[in-house]
């Protein structure tokens, strides 16, 4: 019995489907990771399974409480940590988490309880009665996460959990991800445009891009469908058809002045391609990564996001002003 | 009983962020103080209403003034957070709506009314020193009074409540309470007495809720003989005006879209 079942899951804004009959079964212990350009639906996937959107149409289960019919059971089972601040930085981080206790009406032992278990688990115990104003992003995120996890719940949401910070607070959050999902086996769902993340946190993921999942699958499998490795060729002058003899080269991309090629053991090819190709500025072989999955798939890259480029903004209906309260 | 818990948690925020915001403590004592020396001093130099001190006669409402400014601006504070994401903290959690609402406007009633009772000691003040002779500030006029206040202020925060859930930018939230709260202040016979208006101005008067919080403070602690309607009245259309707001508050707050 999966944790997570989505079926047929829509929400339009006017004519667009910003998530467009979305299927997927999670089940229970995964990091799953939803990971797209900007815009390609995960938020507000992730606003709809926690009950916070309507669907348009379609619907979802999580823990076999229907998110349209009990919402209210769902919001028990579920933790989210958002993908701007929620927390109130003229609280300090204890009061927060009393609050959220409070919110969840968890009982007066209980509660003191399992702040001091969460303070300890993101290590912000002798942080706790610092206003949130003076944490650091990465703090604070912790914080939220810590949170999120006050009242036990069997899945948890992060929303692009390391969104603007710098490399040294990702590198922790994500110890505190994974340190999670170890010790305390709840289902996480992670939605993220950083292909790294997902690379490195999620043991399966979907690639969804307008709505629409392109690609599900493990991480290591979708890079292996690929088919080889990346040759990178940079160079004015290199002419795309004399590839096509090669028996090895999988697939052959042109942008700008550079050539990709998916290539079979690479290495072993790499002498006989640089001699058809000819005069050749620089050379890079690498493993493929989730982005040239997204690639693969989408025909772009990640970071380039939409063709069009408001339509992210259309389908979010929201800016993403950093204000402050007060 | 959940749900009580999640009210006083949303209560116990607004509070410790209003304690821990001094500038909106010392705006609430400075502001009222202006008004009753400049405003009161200065027309109160020329103008007097029943043959009273002009000071005395505006001290009720200063009071509604901090109310209609303080309650309905802190629908601000919704504005706020909805724009970070603490809106969706607590929308997320398992409680009701209504409750929410509830919950908010106890955090704004407190604020204001803590606001007012700063105000009470600034007037007691000015009582003593013999700026406002003829005011009558006992426990009496004070109970009256801060019951008026209380019923008032649920209806303005529900007011403020209501227009910030709808609204997505605080620019723009406080752009159309601008256009509310000075019509409100200016026709509710606040700086002036309500008996013998124009005709085109009195219906606008008597449409106005706040009016009758006025006219009924005024009354109490001035003497009846300045205030138009029965005291009992006063306080029943107060009452009606708070149980409106707080019933398409309610209805707003179903409907808020994050």
């Amino acid at each position: 019995m999966p944790i997570i079942e989505i079926k047929n899951l829509t929400k339009k804004y006017n004519d667009l489907n910003a998530v467009d009959n979305l299927n997927l079964q999670i089940a229970e212990g995964e990091i799953f990771g939803l990971l797209g350009p900007n815009g390609a639906g995960k938020t507000t996937t992730l606003l709809m399974l926690t009950t916070l959107k309507p669907p348009t149409s379609g619907t979802a289960t999580i823990n076999n409480f229907d998110i349209i019919k009990q919402p209210d059971k769902v919001r028990k089972s579920i933790g989210i940590v958002f993908q701007d601040p929620s927390s109130d930085e003229i609280l300090t981080g204890y009061e927060n988490l009393k609050l959220h206790g409070w919110l969840y009406d968890m009982p007066d032992d209980l509660r003191e309880e399992r702040i001091k278990e969460v303070l300890a688990l993101v290590d912000l115990t002798d942080r706790k009665n610092d206003r949130v104003k003076k944490y650091s992003g990465g703090m604070r995120r912790r914080l939220e996460l810590a949170r999120g996890l006050m009242h036990y719940p069997k899945v948890l949401f992060l929303d692009e959990p390391t969104l603007g910070l710098d490399p040294q607070s990702r590198d922790v959050i994500w110890k505190y991800i994974e340190k999670l999902a170890k010790e305390k086996n709840i289902t996480i769902i992670l939605t993220t445009h950083y292909m790294d993340e997902a690379d490195k946190l999620c043991n399966r993921l979907a690639i969804i891009d307008r709505g629409k999942i392109v690609v599900m699958g493990y991480p290591k499998e979708l890079k292996k469908q690929l088919g080889g490795d990346i040759i990178r060729l940079k160079g004015e002058n290199i002419d795309l058809e004399v590839f096509n003899k090669l028996k090895y080269v999988k697939k052959i991309t042109k942008c700008d002045s550079e050539v990709c090629l998916t290539v079979e053991d690479a290495n072993k090819h790499l002498q006989e391609i640089l001699k058809v190709a000819g005069k050749v500025d620089s050379v890079e072989i690498r493993s493929p990564t989730l982005d040239d999955v997204f690639l693969h798939y989408t025909g772009r890259g990640i970071r380039e996001g939409t063709p069009e480029g408001s339509w992210a903004d259309k389908a979010m209906h929201s800016g993403m002003q950093g204000g402050t309260r007060r | 009983m959940s749900e009580l818990k999640g009210i006083y948690a949303l209560w116990y925020r607004e509070f410790k962020v209003f304690l821990r915001e001094r500038s909106r403590v010392i705006s609430s004592i400075v502001n009222p103080i202006l008004w009753l020396l400049i405003i009161g001093g200065g027309l109160g130099s020329a103008v007097s209403f029943g043959g009273i001190n002009y000071q005395s006669f505006i001290y009720p409402g200063v009071l509604i003034q901090t109310a209609l400014f303080s309650a309905i601006f802190f629908g601000v504070y919704i504005v706020w957070d909805k724009k970070i994401d603490f809106m969706k903290e607590v929308l997320v959690a398992p409680m009701r709506r209504t409750s929410i609402f509830f919950g908010k406007i106890l955090g704004g009633s407190t604020d204001t009314l803590l606001q007012i009772f700063i105000l009470f000691g600034i007037g007691l003040i000015f009582v003593t020193i013999g700026l406002m002779p003829e005011l009558h500030l006992n426990i009496f006029s004070i109970a009256v009074s801060v019951a008026f206040l209380f019923v008032t202020t649920v209806g303005l925060v529900s007011i403020g409540l209501t227009i910030g859930s709808q609204m997505e930018s605080p620019e723009g939230f406080q752009l159309i309470v601008s256009f509310l709260i000075f019509p409100m202040f200016f026709l509710s016979g606040a700086l002036f007495p309500i008996t013998n208006l124009p005709s085109y101005l009195a219906p606008l008067v008597l449409v106005n809720p706040v009016t009758y919080a006025v006219d009924g403070i005024r009354g109490v602690m001035i003497g009846f003989e300045f205030s138009r309607f029965n005291i009992a009245f006063d306080f029943a259309i107060v009452c009606l005006f708070a149980v409106i707001m707080i019933l398409i508050g309610t209805y707003a707050f179903k409907k808020m879209k994050i």
